[in-house]
């Protein structure tokens, strides 16, 4: 199973146009490996979660600086579970306060990102996490 | 002692010195990856000083557009604010000019920024969060209620939506009873950027050019004293530039509207002396002073020589600067008032015309009345105690800085002729060109840093482990979707539905000619429509913008 590759959609939800943090990150997972799918800027919850669907991804990484997060992060999480996605490894980081991170990492999401995070680790825990999964999915 | 062919130089005997003596493990480059030499002299600088430098005032401009600058009169302190309902930012306005601010400077909320109403579906989640949510002449009257829009000057951060913006100032404008031709102020406007790095984009680019083109024409007969476009190069940077792109991708844009503006039958200097600048002060000192003494020399050059202006306003490059958003650090939040000051410093030593400094707590949220508070007063000590006004153009004759000068303007003179070579600034947009240099080097800075080549204390030096900072947080309520959806029931309610039907009809009869769509945004904005209803005539006129995939 080690030459499975880990497919990851990165996406923008809203109207914030900031994608610096989404590109670097995208480059670095596919650096790492990954098959990774840029949504490109402004997507709908519902957008988002068709392009998870189509892609077929284990992994979906939303980046968000409009301070939106508490009223979209929770509607992608009920579309991705609409379209029976509800399992795939949900993330995301951005301008997210301390305590909006973990409200959210008790309502679907496994792990959120602040500023100053190393690519490395995001990358490390992605591995770590999906591959926890597959074995789990094999046992 | 006579000297003899054997004994060495000075020269020869520092670098000698400077062989065998020791050098810390660590990137001794700029900020922007550029190597730089241990120490600057003579032969590094161009000698000719009247053609390089000349005088404070005087072409080219390099030491500074005003011949005696801060000993004249202090730069505009504008700190950039806009949250909440228009009644909570007017609050916050008047906050800032009773603790002895200089200028307005408005942040919309993104709904606002996209050109959809408080009201629209796609706006859910996102109404007054980072910025002001203004969706009608009528919020626009609350924003400015009881500020004299003839006193004090405004700047306005909006592009996609600009003209649509101005016009509903300049309606608050003439409703409040002052004469638009007295009102002083700043539109940004400046859609080239969008396109390349901050994304608020309404049209595609060539209306969106149209659009600019009605502002200049329309603002130079009724708004002399308004800045049509702030050229921008603070969002570029932000987005992962180095100084040098920044530099060179905001003056090709600055060219490229000179050119609209030109081949739309304006006289050059009809418009030219409006446009104005916005540069980002990053953390490299000497690149950072450097790079705005070289924009000024380059556009200066430009508008005269290229451009055949006769006015020496056009000549001069007046700019808004802006600490770096992502010099800040989530990690021991109070460093950023530390940052934030010595890049202000820079701006101050460069020459700007007016300066934001950020506060310590913008990357956890929109920052507080108190963090707002020390990051205007930061430019007030600079201002009044460090004497760093007394001088003009201080730091001129460094053999580094003048070499530092030099280079960006050669740097940027580069990307000028391959700009041109891929059919100008438009062709670069529609291909990504300018986008994939932009990302290419965001992610040669971030590798940097987790590399440690670039130390981030806090970050990657100096940092204390996974502690929160202890920091208050401003947040936004609900409440300010809810009252605004209300607001726009109300108005929509009580306004004359056929003469607001009528205005929008106009509006996209004249998209399809080329009659002056600011005049009809004026008129449309004292008919009540709103923000939203106008884009959406624009966006069925002209379509919707679709971003190059650059991954």
């Amino acid at each position: 199973m080690s030459d499975r590759k880990i497919r990851v959609l990165i996406a923008k939800p809203g109207l914030d146009g900031h994608d610096r943090g989404a590109k670097t990150v995208a480059t670095v997972l596919r650096d790492a490996g990954m098959e990774v799918v840029y949504s490109g800027l402004h997507q709908t919850p519902e957008m988002i979660a068709e392009a998870a669907l189509q892609e077929d991804v284990d992994v979906v990484g939303l980046s968000i600086l409009s301070g939106a997060h508490m009223s979209l992060f929770p509607r992608i999480r009920e579309a991705l579970t609409a379209r029976d996605m509800g399992d795939v490894l949900l993330t995301g980081g951005g301008i997210i306060p301390e305590e909006d991170m973990t409200a959210l990492e008790g309502d679907g999401f496994s792990k959120l990102f602040g500023p100053g995070t190393r690519t490395t680790d995001i990358v490390a825990w992605i591995e770590t996490a999906v591959n926890e999964r597959w074995a789990r999915e094999e046992a | 002692m006579s000297q003899t062919s054997t004994e060495q130089s000075p020269r020869e005997l520092w670098e000698a010195a400077l062989a065998k003596g020791r050098v810390r493990d660590t990137d001794f480059n700029t900020l922007s990856g550029q190597e730089v030499k241990t120490m600057y002299g003579p032969d590094d600088v161009s000698p000719d000083y009247d053609e390089n430098l000349g005088y404070p005032g005087q072409f080219p401009y390099t030491r500074g557009v005003h011949p005696s600058m801060y000993r004249g009169r202090l730069w505009t302190m504008r700190q950039f604010a806009g949250f909440g309902t228009a009644a909570q930012t007017n609050e916050r306005f008047r906050f800032l000019l009773e603790h002895g601010q200089t200028g307005l400077s408005t942040a919309f909320d993104f709904p606002t920024l996209m050109g959809y109403d408080a009201d629209d579906d796609i706006s859910l989640g996102e109404v007054g969060q980072v910025g002001v949510s203004i969706s009608s002449l009528k919020d626009m009257e609350t924003l400015f209620e009881g500020i004299p829009l003839e006193k004090v000057s405004t700047s306005m951060t909006i592009n996609g939506p600009a003209p649509v913006m101005l016009a509903f100032y300049i309606a608050c404008a003439e409703r409040q009873g002052v004469d638009p031709a007295l009102i002083s102020g700043t539109i940004q406007n400046d859609i080239l950027k969008e396109y390349q790095a901050q994304h608020a984009w309404l049209v595609p680019p060539e209306p969106a050019l149209r659009m600019i083109t009605d502002v200049m024409g329309y603002c130079a007969k009724h708004t002399p004293r308004f800045n049509t476009i702030s050229i921008s190069g603070y969002h570029i940077r932000e987005a992962g530039s180095t100084a040098a792109q920044e530099l060179a991708f905001t003056l090709a844009n600055g060219m490229e509207y000179v050119r609209r503006g030109v081949a739309s039958g304006l006289d050059v200097d009809d418009f030219a002396p409006r446009l104005s600048f916005f540069f980002d002060s990053h953390l490299d000192f000497f690149e950072e002073v450097s790079k705005f003494r070289a924009a000024r020399r380059i556009w200066a050059r430009k508008m005269r020589d290229e451009f055949g202006a006769k006015n020496p306003k056009s000549w001069m490059l007046r700019f808004h600067t802006q600490t770096a958003g992502v010099s800040l650090t989530a990690q021991q939040p109070e460093n950023n008032i530390v940052r934030t000051a010595i890049e202000a410093l820079a701006a101050v030593l460069g020459g700007t015309q007016s300066l934001h400094t950020n506060s310590m707590d913008e990357t956890l949220s929109l920052p507080t009345e108190k963090a707002v508070k020390i990051a205007l007063r930061t430019q007030q000590i600079i201002a009044e105690e460090h004497e760093v006004t007394n001088v003009v153009d201080p730091l001129a004759g460094s053999y580094f800085v003048e070499a530092e000068t030099d280079r960006l303007e050669a740097d940027a003179e580069a990307y000028f002729k391959e700009i041109d070579e891929r059919g100008g600034v438009v062709a670069c947009i529609d291909a990504g060109f300018i986008q994939r240099e932009i990302h290419r080097s965001a992610v040669t800075y971030q590798l940097a840093v987790e590399r440690n080549q670039k130390k981030v204390v806090g970050v990657n030096i100096y940092d204390e482990g996974d502690q929160k900072p202890e920091i208050d947080i401003h947040r936004i309520g609900d409440h300010v979707e809810n009252e605004q959806r209300a607001r726009l029931k109300e108005l929509r309610a009580n306004r004359n539905e056929a003469a607001a039907q009528a205005e929008l009809a106009k509006i996209r009869a004249a998209c399809d000619t080329d009659e002056n769509l600011l005049e009809r945004f004026v008129a449309a904005a004292h008919a009540d429509c709103t923000l939203g209803e106008i884009c959406n005539v624009l966006r069925d006129a002209f379509g919707k913008y679709k971003e190059p995939k650059i991954l």
